[in-house]
C-alpha cells in the first residue's frame, strides 16, 4: 500500500482514536504514578529537593535490612521450588499416555489459581492450624503442636513459598506443558528411537527447548515476589503481630505512608521496588525473544 | 507403533522401568493431594458446628443444618455487611472490565493492523509495563491518588484496575495472527469507512479474544486484595479485604476479638468459600481459554 494514499490518512487517524482510550490510561495510572513516586521520593515533606535523601533515610531504617532479607530468603527458596517443581511436573504431566488423564491432572494442578489473594492467605491459616488443619499428622510430625509455632518467623520464607506456589504453580504447569508440545513430534520420535530414556530426552531435548519459558517463569516470579504483600498482612492480622506488621518491604511502604504519614519516604521504598522490576522487564523484552514485537 | 506391541511391550516390565513408573505416579498423586486437600477440607468445613471443626475427622462431612447455622452468623455479621462486600467487589470488578474492554480491544486492534506513527514504542512500551507486577504500581497510584483527593471514592479502584496492558497484548497477538490484512482491505475497497471495518468485520471475528480479555481482567479485578486495602476503606471494602476484616473477630485467631461479634472458624470457612466461588465457577467453565490464554504470545511461530 502506498504512503500517500488518501485512504492511509485515514487509517491512520482511526489509529490514533483506536488506541486513545488505552493511551489516555497507560499515561494516567502508569507513567503518571511512576513519575510522581520518583518526583515525591527525591523531595522532602515539605517540597524541597533533597537529592537522595530520603532512600538514605529509608536504607537506614532498622526495619529496611530485614524486610529485605525476608524477601530475599523467601524468593530464593520459592523461585527453586517454582523452576524445579513445575519444571519436572510439566514434563511428567506432559508424558502422561492416557488420552484423558493429562488433562484432568493439569485441571486439578491449576484450580487453586482461581483462589488467590486474601482468600488463599485465609485458606492456608486454617491449613497451617494444627487444631484444624486437614493434615494435622504432618505438622505433628514436625513438632508443630499449635499455630503460633507453625508461623514462628524462621518458618514464614518456607510457608510464603508454599502458599505461593500453591496458587500459582498450576498455572506455569500449563504455561509449561504448551511448551512441550511445541516441540515437534519428529524430534520427540528420533530421540525415542536412538534409544535415549525418558530422562534423557528431558535433559536433552526438552529443557533446552522449555529454556526461553523457564527464563520467562523466572523473571515473572521474581519481579511479583520482591512485591510480598497480602501473605504476610494476612497473617500478621491473625497472629497478633507473631508476624510483624512491617514483614516485607511493600508493607513498609505501607507502614511509612499510612502510620508515619511520610509519603516521600513511601515513595522512595516503592521506586526501589519499581526500579528492580523495570529493570529485569526492561532486560527480558530485549533478551527473551519471547514476545512478538514484529 | 501397533497395539499389540505396545501391549507386549507393557509386560515386559524391568525393574528399573518399574521403578520410575512407581515414582512418576506417587509425584502426580502428591501434587494432586497437595493442590486440591485444602480446598476439599474447606468445602467440607463449612458443613461443621466450630467444636465438631476440632472433634470430628477432617473429612467428614458434618450437616446442612451446620451450613445454614453458619450462613446465619455470617449474614448476621455487622448487619449483613458481606452483601456490601460482595456487591463492591462485582461493581468495581465489572465495571473495570467493561473499560478494559472498551479501551484495549480497538487498543490491540489498531497494534496489530494499522499504521502509525509510535506504534513500535506504544507496543514495546505495552509489553514493558505488561510484565511488571501490578503490585508495584499500586503505592505510586495511590500517592497519585492521595494528592489529587480520589480516596474512598469506588473509581479509586475502578481506573486503576481498568488500566491493563495484558488484555491489549492479548488482542494485539489475536490480531495479528487470526485476521489476515486483506480481509480489511477488502472491506475498504467494497467502500466500508475505518470504523465499520473495525466494527463489522474485525470484531465479529475476535469475540474469543473479547471473552480471554474479559475473563483474565475479571479473576485479577475480582482477587486484588493490595490497591482497595489502601483505597477504599470501611463500607466501601470489596470481599478480599473484608474477608480479612472478618479475621480478625476470630476469637481463634484473635483472643482480643472475644467479646464484640465474634466469627467462628466454620463462618469464616464459609466466607472464604463464597469469596473465591465466581472465579472458581468461571475456571470450571473455561478451561479452554485458560490455556490459549496463559500460552498466548511465545506460540505465535
Amino acid at each position: 500500500m502506498s504512503r500517500k494514499d488518501p485512504l492511509a490518512g485515514k487509517q491512520m487517524r482511526m489509529s490514533y482514536l483506536f488506541v486513545f482510550g488505552y493511551v489516555l490510561f497507560l499515561a494516567a495510572f502508569g507513567v503518571a504514578p511512576t513519575l510522581y513516586a520518583l518526583y515525591l521520593s527525591v523531595h522532602s515533606t515539605s517540597g524541597r529537593f533533597v537529592w537522595f535523601r530520603n532512600f538514605a533515610h529509608v536504607r537506614h531504617d532498622f526495619r529496611f535490612m530485614p524486610a529485605v532479607i525476608h524477601v530475599g530468603s523467601f524468593l530464593v527458596i520459592w523461585l527453586v521450588a517454582l523452576l524445579i517443581l513445575v519444571t519436572v511436573l510439566a514434563i511428567i504431566v506432559h508424558a502422561l499416555s492416557q488420552r484423558w488423564l493429562s488433562p484432568t491432572v493439569r485441571f486439578i494442578y491449576y484450580i487453586p489459581g482461581a483462589v488467590a489473594g486474601a482468600s488463599s492467605v485465609v485458606l492456608w491459616l486454617f491449613v497451617l492450624n494444627p487444631t484444624v488443619s486437614p493434615v494435622s499428622g504432618v505438622l505433628h510430625a514436625f513438632g508443630l503442636k499449635t499455630f503460633v509455632q507453625t508461623i514462628s518467623p524462621a518458618h514464614l520464607p518456607v510457608i510464603f513459598a508454599i502458599i505461593a506456589f500453591w496458587s500459582g504453580a498450576g498455572g506455569w504447569i500449563v504455561v509449561m506443558y504448551g511448551a512441550l508440545n511445541s516441540i515437534p513430534t519428529e524430534i520427540m520420535e528420533a530421540a525415542r528411537v536412538d534409544g535415549a530414556g525418558a530422562v534423557r530426552t528431558a535433559w536433552n531435548i526438552q529443557l533446552p527447548m522449555m529454556r526461553k519459558w523457564i527464563s520467562y517463569m523466572a523473571v515473572i516470579s521474581l519481579a511479583a515476589g520482591t512485591q510480598l504483600f497480602v501473605e504476610p498482612t494476612v497473617l500478621s492480622q491473625a497472629s497478633q503481630g507473631v508476624v510483624p506488621i512491617d514483614y516485607s518491604l511493600n508493607q513498609l511502604a505501607y507502614q511509612y505512608a499510612f502510620k508515619q504519614t511520610d509519603n516521600n519516604g513511601a515513595a522512595a521504598i516503592a521506586v526501589m521496588l519499581l526500579v528492580v522490576c523495570l529493570v529485569l522487564s526492561v532486560f527480558f523484552v530485549i533478551r527473551g525473544g519471547l514476545f512478538e514485537r514484529d | 507403533m501397533s497395539a499389540t506391541s505396545q501391549r507386549s511391550r507393557r509386560y515386559q516390565v524391568s525393574p528399573g522401568r518399574w521403578l520410575g513408573r512407581a515414582t512418576v505416579t506417587t509425584i502426580v498423586v502428591f501434587f494432586i493431594l497437595f493442590f486440591i486437600i485444602p480446598i476439599v477440607w474447606l468445602l467440607i468445613a463449612t458443613s461443621k458446628a466450630p467444636r465438631q471443626l476440632l472433634t470430628t475427622g477432617a473429612f467428614e462431612w458434618g450437616s446442612f443444618h451446620s451450613v445454614s447455622a453458619n450462613w446465619s452468623a455470617l449474614v448476621h455479621f455487622q448487619g449483613g455487611i458481606i452483601f456490601h462486600w460482595l456487591q463492591n467487589s462485582a461493581v468495581y470488578a465489572l465495571s473495570a472490565l467493561v473499560i478494559t474492554l472498551l479501551t484495549s480491544i480497538p487498543a490491540g486492534y489498531a497494534l496489530a493492523l494499522g499504521h502509525f506513527h509510535g506504534r513500535k514504542v506504544l507496543l514495546t512500551t505495552t509489553l514493558i509495563v505488561m510484565l511488571i507486577p501490578n503490585t508495584a504500581l499500586v503505592i505510586p497510584v495511590f500517592l497519585e491518588l492521595a494528592a489529587a483527593h480520589q480516596i474512598a471514592h469506588p473509581l479509586a479502584v475502578i481506573l486503576p484496575f481498568s488500566f491493563f496492558p495484558f488484555g491489549v497484548y492479548l488482542t494485539y497477538i489475536y490480531f495479528s495472527t487470526s485476521v489476515p490484512r486483506d480481509l480489511l482491505d477488502a472491506a475498504r475497497l467494497d467502500g466500508c469507512g475505518e470504523l465499520s471495518v473495525f466494527s463489522r468485520v474485525a470484531l465479529p471475528l475476535a469475540r474469543p479474544v473479547v471473552a480471554l480479555v474479559a475473563f483474565f481482567s475479571f479473576v485479577a479485578n475480582w482477587n486484588n486484595y493490595f490497591l482497595p486495602f489502601l483505597t477504599e476503606p470501611g463500607r466501601r471494602e470489596p470481599i478480599q479485604v473484608g474477608l480479612t476484616e472478618l479475621l480478625s473477630s476470630v476469637p481463634a485467631f484473635n483472643p482480643t476479638a472475644a467479646g464484640v461479634t465474634t466469627i467462628e472458624l466454620p463462618t469464616l470457612a464459609l466466607a472464604t468459600v463464597i469469596a473465591v466461588t465466581p472465579v472458581l465457577i468461571i475456571f470450571l467453565f473455561s478451561q479452554r481459554f485458560l490455556v490459549s490464554g496463559l500460552t498466548a504470545g511465545g506460540t505465535k511461530a
